[in-house]
This record gives C-alpha cells, structure tokens and sequence, in this order.
C-alpha cells in the first residue's frame, strides 16, 4: 500500500513563535515555517493506514528548498517514511489552480501509483481549503493518474486491503452536526477533518507504531536533507512555466487589509461591589437593557 | 468467539515483579505482552525504596537484567543504622547484621529512573517474540467466558485474550480484586508509606553522610516523634537526592486520626536530621503509596485459573522489623511464575501453571519470609491489649529501666536477629514505647536544632504533575461515619484543608446539620489509602493520566 500526504510550510502562528511588524503585517522572516498542523493530522492518518495494512507513507510538498525543513519535520514528528519536495523558482508564487497542477504532476512521478492520497483540511495562512479537492480534479484529467473519489472531512477511517475499499466517517456540519459513514475503492483521496482521531484498538497496531517510532527516530537523525530529500524541478516534471507558478495562476490578490482592531482604550466605571447606592446604579443602567433591545 | 487478540502470555505492569516474569518468559520464546498503564514505567510507582538482592533467593534484580546496578540504581547501600528517639535524646543501633543478613547486595533506587530502564530491556525480549511492552495502557478488569478468566480487558484497547496473565499491577491490582483474591477491606492489613524526595549534591551527600562515591546509608526512626501512631520512618540516600519517608499502619492512621504529611514533617523537623540537611531543604516531590502487610495479606494461592498474582498486587511486601523487602520478593515471584508458565506450557496444559506457581512460591522459601510461621504464633497473644499493657507499665517501671540500661547490647543485637524479628507483634509497645524507653534510657540529647521548613501540603500537590481524566473514584457513601476517616488518613488531605481529595462539609437541610465528606481526585496520588477507609468505587485513572512521578 502506498500512501502519499500532502503538505505545505505555513508561518508558525503560535504565540511567542510568530511575529507581527507595527502595522500588523506579518514578518516572514522573522517567524519559522513549520509544518501546517492540519497536514500533520493528514499524516498521521497515512501513518494509521500503514501501522494497519503495512505499507509506505511519502510525504510531498511544493515551496522553496526551505521546505525541506518541513519534511523533516513530518519524519521526526509523524514518521512519513520518503520526502519530495516541488521546488524551483517557476513554481514560485502559485495559487491553489497552480499548486494543483503541479502536484497532481508531482503524483505522477511514482513507480508506483498512491492507492491513498491525503490531504488536510486547509492551510494556516492561506485558510481557502481548495489545493486538496483540486488537486483531485487535477488528477482525474491527468491521463497518467488513476481517477478516484474523493473524501473530505474524514474523521476516522479503515481499510480492506483485500476488497480493495476504504470506509470513511465524516464530519458533516450543517445546521447540526452529523456523522456520515461512506464506502469507496481504492484507489481514493482523502481530506482529513481537524477532529480526525487516529485509533489504535489492537496491541499489534501500538506496538507497530512504536517499532515505527524507533526507526523513524533513528531515519530522522540520520538524514541528509541533499542526498535523502527527492527534489522535482519543472523539467523533471516536464510542466510548462506558463502554467505553474505566478504565470499559472488565475487569482489575483488585490491587496491585503488587516483586520481592525478594537479600540485600546475604553471609558470604564469603577463600582465598589459593597457600596449599594453605586450597585443600584448598575443596574438602573442595565434595566434599560433587560427588554431585551 | 469474537476475533480478540491473543497472546501466550500477558503481564499487567512493569514493575520489578511484571519486567522479570515478562523477561524471563521472552527469553524462553513464550510470545509476551506487557501493559503498563504508565506514560512510562515507573510513573506510577512508589518505592522506599532498597532493593536488596537476597543470597538464598533464586532471582536478583540484577541476574534478571545485567548491568541494572550499574545504570539505572542510585547507591550500593551497606550500612543501616536505627535511631530510637525520645524527645530530642536518640540512641543509634547498627543494623548491620540484619542488612547483610542473606544480602547480597542492596542499592537505594528510585523507581522512574530504574523501571523505565528496564522496561527498555524488557521490550526489546518481549518483541523478539512478537510482543512487546505497551505503557499508557490501563488494564481494568478479565476478561471471562462462561465464568473462565481468558484474557484482559482496558480502557484503550479492544478486549485481549492470553494462555495465561500475571497480574504485576502493584498493591491496588484491580485484576485481583477482580479475580475476589484480594480486597481492600481491613485497615489492619495495610501500612501506608509517605515519601519526600530531596535533592541533595552527590558531594554534599557523601561529605554529610561520610561516604565515598558509590557508597550509600540507610537510616530507621522510631520513638515517640510520631504522636503514637504506630510506624517509623527512613531516610536512604540516591546518588543526587535523600529518600525520607514515613510508614505506619493504616488502622493505627485512621484511628488517631493522624495526618500523614505531618507524621512526615515531624521527622523532617526532627532535630537528629539537621545533621544532614544543615539548614538546606528542596523537596524534589512527595509520593505515597499503600504498602501490604505480607504477614496478614499475602495470599497463600496467589493464582485464579489462567491468572497469577506477583509481587505487590499478591500482597508479597515482606516487613521483617523495621526493614521492609518488597521488590525483591516480587523479582522472585515474578521468576517463578514464568518458570510455572514454561513448565505447564511444556506439559500441555498452560492452566497448571497457577498450581506450579504456588508450589515453588513455597518450596523456594519465599512464602516462609512472607508469612512466618513465628508471627502466626506469637501474634494472637501479643497483640492482645493486656500484653501490650502490660509490657508499656513494665518498660516505664523502676525495673524495665534497669533492665535496658544492662543489656542494652543485647537489644542491638535483638534488633539484628531476623528470626526475632520475624515474631515481632504489631503493637505500639514494639513501635512507639520500646524505641521511646530506649531513647531516653540510653540516648544522648541532639544538639543542632532543625532550620528546615517543609513545604506545606498545597505546595506539595502543586508540584507533582497530574494528566487529569475523569474521576476515577467515586465516594459510595458521603457521611462523615462512612468516609470521614479519608480527611485526615488520605495522605494528600487534610482537616481544614480545601485543596485536597477529601474535604470535611457541613451540609444544613431544613434546619438540621450534617457532616458531609466530599472528594475531588484531581490532587490524588493514588496509594489507595481511601479504597480501604472510606466507602468509595476504586479504580486507577486511564493510561498515561493521574499523577505521574518523576522519581517515585
């Protein structure tokens, strides 16, 4: 079983760790680019899958040679087994379109074909949601990729390696929440939700995971990011510049407002809480109020 | 039959007990599960603690796992002394007789440090035979079919069947009382142990103590420092820490409604410690924990079916006099059992190996030292209120003082003699007033005076580092009659104390008081000490939650 997980280095909004100039712009470099934590739960489902039918779990990313850093990080922390990095200046400024394009391309590239491919929910700074699904789309007009369903918001998930299916539970919100339970083949693509719980019921699967841990851990130490990182530039993918990067991408972002802040200073009334003519008048002000209006 | 996991053999626990019986299967390739509901073993383990290696014993800590002594204990300890104390006169005795008595070695440990070590080790066995040790995982009842126990059931994972269990889950083994081999019912048949950890330079230590490197002591209290509650305390030295403790028995806790971390604090503040601590005091953390009394508890048939109960869980926590030996029993226990697992699993017949277990706990001594035969003898006479009665009025008269002043050398030599001290009665007059009459009779007066300040209880609780879950105790019955005793006994509350376990409340419905117990296990440092006092549904927290120790 071959899984691959998609990801992308996001600025590490954390507090303390992120860092914001006197306008409120964010100071790229200043803040470190970690791993999107929603892509993190989208490995750990790949990781699941492996721990319980076996198998190998690449995880890929576009961005700049940095983002090396990042997939390091998916070794270390969720034990993905070979990293791939999209990366050369074409590719550079892309929107979700253009991202898509030369994933799906970048999916292409494997000997063997992913029977699963996951995504997250969406990314810490760009929020849209879009590059899993179209990536998708991507892939069902790229003659070289196997068409297959998508599943978005998965929260728990099991496989029959022998039916060849994969049974899904999805969070579904509307006016309430819902949990639909949906059966596709393999070949699939998942989008996992922010609440996707990994589960490991069986001491075969904990003890699995921890053999993976141990290497893992071990793999992590000893990587070279040059030699043990597969990078793809746009003519090993063979993609035409014009349809990748800033060239390939149809959005335009006309400008970037922040988020108007309240007021920093506000009239208050100090009341000393035992002084009954000062509560009195808190609530005669309140009364007006109490109508509801 | 549902499709449940199975294993030849599962262990409950990574203690001592749980890594060598895990261990010693592996290497004979019997496929091995361990579940240890620690983020770590040793998390949720409490120790004093001296592991002694015994001569006579089949199984050491250190046959078992090559190269424990030198990695993961703190001090080889070779000298043990008692000091009786009255006030602030002490008179010391050398235990060095009875230490060494079938002593091979004994090395103060502490339990993270040392149990993860070896669960690493015990890992590595168990997997070599496709099973491995699983922490965070809590083990919280048997799984039975037609009424037959064939597995194990936890919070975190899917039912577990096995050939055979060894419940080595420690003092409150719920898969024992499961099993109706052990309960939680008489006060009498428990002490409660309450420890400080205090950090302390490895120099400091050995200039203090008078120690070389690698060399350690241990040090018994007794006397009247205690409000007569019935018990001593210790002080073991680590390699960077002391380990100063208390212990008592539960009923005589409960009774005088004594409250533990005071007990602790009176040794602490004793004048006779300032010696070592000179004005210097970090407390690390404060753990407690239940201790069995073997010679009432541990079970003679420590097996049920497919089950076999090793060390603490099967109550084999040896008190021989002031010098209590636990773990060294269960590392034998925990041998002998897989060595009954081997031998029924060669016979065909894995459910005989409960009865092979029993006959070697027995042939091999073990249950000798456990349960005396001396102490059965001795113990329905001596521990009559008359005896005992007798025996303070004879010691405070005219002769009793004569007589410790002429043999008090042969007090020393009482003190040392374990076939003595197997016959001990549990009484104050062995407790408090013997070592209070020696103290005064023959002590000389302590000139430092104590300058520590221990912290106070809420700072205790705040320093240990808890994963809070549900709650895992429920109080059954919340009138002060049924559960009142938990305020004072349960070693992280107390009288007048709002942060702890157990507070006291006085409830007014229609005009009419009543004194209310009630509990919040956020604080809780689970020694079971309320499973036995109060009315409560007792059960440990999910794997990996509750408090977690760094040293234990």
């Amino acid at each position: 079983m071959h899984m691959v997980t998609l990801t992308k280095g996001v600025p590490d909004f954390r507090e303390g760790k992120v860092s914001f100039d006197e306008e409120g712009h964010l100071e790229r470099g200043k803040t470190p680019t970690v791993m999107n934590p929603n892509d993190k739960i989208a490995l750990q489902a790949a990781l699941q899958a492996k721990v319980r039918v076996g198998g190998r779990v690449s995880l890929m990313s576009m961005g700049p040679p940095g983002y090396k850093e990042v997939l390091q990080e998916g070794m270390e922390d969720v034990y993905a087994d070979d990293l791939y990095l999209l990366s050369d200046r074409e590719m550079g400024a892309a929107d979700t379109w253009a991202t898509a394009m030369t994933i799906s391309t970048g999916l292409a590239m494997f000997d063997e074909e992913p029977d699963l491919i996951f995504a997250g929910f969406k990314t810490a700074d760009g929020e849209t949601g879009h590059t899993g699904p179209q990536t998708n789309w991507c892939i069902d007009i790229n003659d070289e990729l196997t068409d297959r369903p998508i599943i978005t918001h998965v929260i728990s998930l099991d496989i029959d390696e022998e039916e060849r299916t994969v049974r899904a539970k999805r969070l579904v919100e509307g006016d309430i929440s819902e949990i639909e339970t949906v059966e596709a083949d393999l070949p699939a693509f998942i989008v996992t939700d922010p609440e996707f719980e990994p589960s490991y019921r069986r001491a075969e699967y904990r003890l699995r995971y921890k053999d993976l841990r141990e290497d893992a851990e071990e793999r992590a130490e000893a990587l070279d990011p040059e030699e043990d990182i597969t990078v793809w530039d746009h003519e090993d993918l063979n993609l035409d510049p014009d349809f990748i990067g800033l060239d390939g991408s149809p959005t335009i972002v006309a400008g970037v407002d922040p988020i108007p802040k309240g007021p920093d200073e506000r009239e208050a009334t100090m009341i000393d809480p035992s002084d009954d003519s000062e509560m009195d008048s808190v609530f005669q002000e309140l009364a007006a109020y109490a109508g509801g209006d | 039959m549902t499709d449940y996991e199975h294993y030849e053999a599962v262990v409950v626990g990574c203690g001592p007990g749980g890594a060598t019986a895990a261990k010693t299967l592996a290497e004979q390739g019997v496929e091995t599960l361990v579940l240890e509901r620690g983020t770590d073993a040793g998390a949720k383990n409490v120790s004093g603690g001296l592991l002694y290696g015994e001569q006579s014993a089949p199984y050491t800590f250190d046959d078992v796992f090559p190269g424990v002594r030198a990695e993961a204990t703190e001090r080889p300890v070779d000298d043990h002394y008692i000091h009786n104390i009255a006030g602030d006169t002490v008179k010391t005795f050398d235990l060095g007789k009875l230490h060494h008595h079938d002593t091979e070695w004994c090395d103060s440990v502490l339990r993270r440090t040392m149990d993860s070590w070896v669960a690493e080790r015990v890992h590595e066995a168990t997997r070599e035979t496709g099973g491995g040790v699983l922490t965070d995982v809590h083990v919280n009842g048997l799984l039975r079919e037609g009424g037959q126990i064939v597995g194990v059931t936890s919070e975190e994972l899917d039912p577990i069947r096995a050939d055979v269990i060894v419940a080595a889950d420690g003092v409150n083994s719920e898969l024992a009382r499961d099993a109706g081999l052990m309960d939680w019912e008489e006060p009498e048949e428990w002490f409660q142990g309450v420890k400080a950890v205090v950090e302390m330079h490895p120099e400091t230590i050995n200039e203090r103590f008078g120690l070389e490197e690698d060399e350690g002591d241990a040090h018994l209290f007794s006397g009247d420092l205690f409000d007569g509650v019935r018990g001593g305390g210790f002080l073991y030295t680590n390699e960077s820490s002391l380990s100063i403790g208390t212990v008592f028995h539960l009923d005589s806790i409960a009774d005088s409604g004594a409250e533990p971390h005071e007990l602790l604090d009176s040794l602490l503040t004793h004048p006779l410690l300032e010696q070592w601590f000179d004005g210097e005091y970090h407390e690390r953390e404060y753990s407690a924990k239940l201790v069995p009394d073997s010679k009432k508890v541990a079970h003679p048939s420590p097996h049920r079916g497919r089950l076999l109960l090793v060390g603490d869980a099967a109550g084999q926590m040896q008190a021989q006099g002031p010098v209590i030996k636990g773990m060294n029993h269960a590392v034998t226990a925990g041998g002998l059992a897989a060595e009954a697992i081997m031998e029924a699993k060669a016979r065909g017949n894995p459910r005989s190996a409960g009865d092979l277990y029993e006959q070697k706990l027995y042939d091999e001594g073990v249950m000798a030292k456990l349960r005396p035969r001396r102490y059965r003898a001795t113990h329905a006479l001596s521990e009559s209120d008359l005896v005992t009665g007798v025996g303070s009025r004879l010691l405070d008269s005219p002769v009793g003082t004569a007589g410790l002043k002429l043999f008090g050398g042969l007090l020393e030599r009482a003190y040392n003699s374990p076939y003595l001290l197997g016959m001990i009665p549990d009484t104050r007059l062995t407790y408090v007033d013997v070592p209070t009459r020696i103290g005064e009779v023959l002590g000389t007066r302590v000139v430092d005076e104590s300058e520590i300040d221990p912290p106070e209880l809420d700072d205790r609780i705040g320093d240990l580092t808890y994963d809070v879950d549900d709650p895992h105790i429920e109080l059954l019955d919340d009138s002060f009659e049924a559960s009142g005793t938990a305020v004072t006994a349960c070693p992280v509350s107390a009288s007048g104390f709002g942060g702890g376990c157990y507070r006291e409340e006085t409830v007014t419905t229609n005009g009419t008081e009543e004194k209310k117990v009630s509990l919040d296990t956020q604080p809780c440092v689970e020694c079971g000490t309320c499973a036995v006092v109060a009315d409560t549904k007792w059960e440990h927290p999910g794997g990996g939650k509750g408090v977690e120790f760094e040293d234990g």
